[in-house]
């Protein structure tokens, strides 16, 4: 097993993942029970299930907002199951990158500086990467927007600030949780075809959403119920995994 | 790096702070009159002391001050016609005291005598009561006096019990507005004594005599003659005129000064003082007054003067904490989502646990900053108002502002800490 998770094309990798809730007493929830599965370099999977099958606990123990019961989570190639509060928070910042429904910008800062949060908890010299920074809101098509507040732009702008802020720290996956909630369907088909394009040019996704036609974008459909994978659905054939 | 991070999270919290001014202002503003209060309150405390201090500290700390005092079982005795018309009342202190002294206290330095007389001192039409003091050519040494024209009295004057005097400058002015005071004679009772010197007391407090008996009346109008000239002129027994009776009193001496010759020997002496006299005087006529014992009351009495006042200005800095407090808490709910988001994206417990103590030491520093300067005006304002002395000492504007720090540090942790003990999961959810 241990072979399996330290292949590098893994990039997300549960073995009998579990979550149980303790709500005091006898009384728990079983919201995960021992998911197996994976997610290679490249990939882009989206995980559908109606509310209550256990896709926000696979969401938060993916994003490593949360620890689970049993099992294990490679992630990178690194067991991040039992990992502490400060390990978890610095993998967070390295590893993984965080679209959100309803984008989660800081009011009070800028749209550079919003960008720049993940660095600055790693510890950047925030005045050398201004340049990669700039770049990325570039790519995002904010490039002239870089002194508004959030507040100052559409719903589609600050989600595609969010997306340039997921991709400053390089990370393995970007985990998108209904990136598209808040969003008409114009500006959330805008959004989605900068997160294909993004996965085009390399990079790792993993969407959650209620949505068919946003989970039709991905290469692969995971299927959640009562805490288990009910089904995956093949939408495309993954990427040939290069040799590279 | 650490350093540039430290810079970069001040700079995010006085962004964060600026984002709700009023807010910001409002919470500052207990801090503000904690600090300003407690500098103030100080400051006059200080002014007030010191003024006390200064007065005693011109008595002269090495020495004792032996004052004659009317016994009160004899004064009821007179008032109340109960002793023979014409028979003078004797008490207070004697010449044997004064020598007594001088030989069986240790470390005593010197020993000065002086008598008090009140009679009117007259130069051509003009006439002011005063004091007139005989006393020893030491006097000079053992008070605060500073000559400013002419001599003091000498031993040759006490020798030969000359009619000559030493008027105090204030006196010189009003006697002798137009012309030069050591020119001329004045006269007290029924003899002329020339002036010889100009005296300046710095020593003030020294001349308040016995109780009640020269109110109102200028404290620098005193005329010092030499002791034996005052022996001789003015004999032992002084008559005064009452309202349509005589009283007549018998006293050597109303003042011994005794000077130690350290502040050290001036508590060995002071017990050993007072039981000599109480060998040789059966009644209770006189009064010892210790200037170091003085001082050291004063200074106590200030110690809890600044604990009371220091006190209460700390309860409006324990206030003023307590508001920072309320203000971060819900700071600290109001961007629940923004915790959520920053520990997502990578932020520990600690950076959060920094940014929100960032912000509410921000908020007391800057408090202290304004309330520092505010509180060194307050006293200058006040002094201007009344005539209250005040003193800004380094050390009160030093704790005032340490303890605001401390209150930013003390009120600011609970609100951090419960910042950064949030669950990002239930951080992010939040509405």
């Amino acid at each position: 097993m241990a072979s399996l998770a330290s292949q590098p094309e893994w990039m997300i990798r549960t073995v009998g993942l579990q979550k149980t809730y303790f709500l005091g007493g006898e009384n728990r929830v079983h919201a995960l029970r021992g998911v197996d599965m994976g997610v290679r370099r490249g990939d882009y999977m989206a995980i559908m299930g109606p509310s209550g099958s256990g896709k926000s606990t696979m969401l938060n123990l993916i994003g490593c907002l949360d620890r689970p019961t049993g099992g294990q989570y490679f992630l990178g190639g690194d067991d991040v199951s039992q990992m502490d509060d400060d390990a978890l928070s610095a993998i967070r910042g390295e590893r993984i990158g965080f679209i959100f429904q309803s984008y989660n910008l800081i009011p009070q800062l800028t749209v550079l500086e919003n960008i720049q949060v993940p660095l600055f908890y790693q510890g950047h010299d925030l005045g050398k990467t201004l340049h990669r920074c700039r770049e990325l809101a570039n790519l995002v098509g904010l490039g002239d927007r870089l002194d508004h507040r959030p507040n100052q732009l559409s719903g589609g702008q600050q989600q595609r600030v969010a997306i340039a802020r997921s991709l400053v720290n390089d990370p393995l996956i970007i985990l998108a949780d209904e990136p598209t909630g808040n969003l008409d369907s114009k500006t959330g088909a805008e959004v989605l075809d900068l997160i294909d394009r993004l996965n085009r040019e390399g990079k790792t996704i993993v969407l959650v959403t209620h949505d068919d036609k946003v989970a039709a974008r991905a290469h692969r459909v995971i299927h959640m119920k009562d805490g288990v994978i009910d089904r995956e659905v093949i939408n495309r054939p993954p990427p040939t995994p290069s040799a590279s | 790096m650490l350093r540039l991070q430290l810079i970069a999270i001040i700079r995010l919290g006085i962004k964060s702070l600026m984002l709700h001014k009023l807010r910001s202002a409002l919470t500052m503003l207990g801090i503000i009159f904690g600090v300003c209060s407690v500098i103030a309150m100080l400051a006059i405390g200080e002014g007030a002391s010191y003024a006390a201090q200064e007065a005693i500290k011109k008595l002269g700390s090495n020495n004792i001050l032996i004052r004659s005092l009317k016994p009160p079982e004899a004064a009821r005795q007179q008032q109340g016609g109960g002793g023979p018309r014409g028979m003078s009342l004797k008490y207070g202190l004697t010449y044997a005291d004064g020598a007594r002294l001088q030989a069986t206290i240790p470390g005593v330095k010197r020993v000065v005598p002086s008598r008090i007389i009140r009679e009117n001192v007259r130069f051509g039409r003009t006439e002011v009561p005063c004091q007139v003091i005989g006393t020893l050519p030491f006097f000079t040494e053992v008070t605060g006096v500073e000559l400013v024209r002419g001599r003091f009295l000498s031993d040759l004057d006490e020798r030969h019990q000359n009619n000559i005097c030493v008027i105090t400058a204030g006196l010189a002015q009003r006697l002798f507005p137009t012309e030069d005071p050591l020119q001329h004679s004045v006269k007290v009772d029924a003899f002329y004594y020339r002036v010889v010197g100009i005296i300046r007391e710095t020593g003030k407090a020294e001349q308040r005599t016995q109780a009640g008996k020269m109110e109102g009346q200028p404290l620098d109008n005193n005329v010092y003659i030499p002791l034996s000239t005052s022996r001789t002129r003015f004999g032992e027994v002084l008559i005064r005129r009452t309202a349509g009776s005589f009283e007549a009193e018998e006293v050597q001496l109303h003042q011994i000064t005794v000077q130690m010759q350290d502040t050290a020997a001036v508590e060995t002496a002071d017990p050993q003082i007072k039981t000599l006299l109480r060998r040789f005087h059966d009644q209770n006529d006189y009064e010892l007054i210790v200037p170091l014992e003085l001082l050291r009351e004063a200074e106590a009495t200030k110690r809890r003067f600044n604990i009371v006042l220091g006190s209460i200005a700390a309860i409006s800095l324990l206030v003023g904490g307590i508001g920072i407090m309320n203000i971060m808490l819900a700071n600290v709910t109001e961007r629940t989502r923004e915790i959520g988001v920053r520990r997502a994206l990578g932020a520990k417990r600690r950076d959060i646990t920094l940014q929100f103590l960032v912000e509410t030491v921000v908020l007391s520093i800057g408090g202290g900053l304004i309330g520092v300067l505010v509180g060194m005006l307050t006293p200058v304002v006040v002094s201007m108002a009344t005539d209250m002395k005040t003193i800004v000492t380094l050390w009160s504007v030093l704790v005032a502002f340490g303890i605001s720090g401390a209150v930013g540090i003390v009120f600011g942790l609970y609100p951090a800490r419960a910042a950064a003990m949030l669950d990002p999961i239930e951080a992010l959810r939040h509405e």
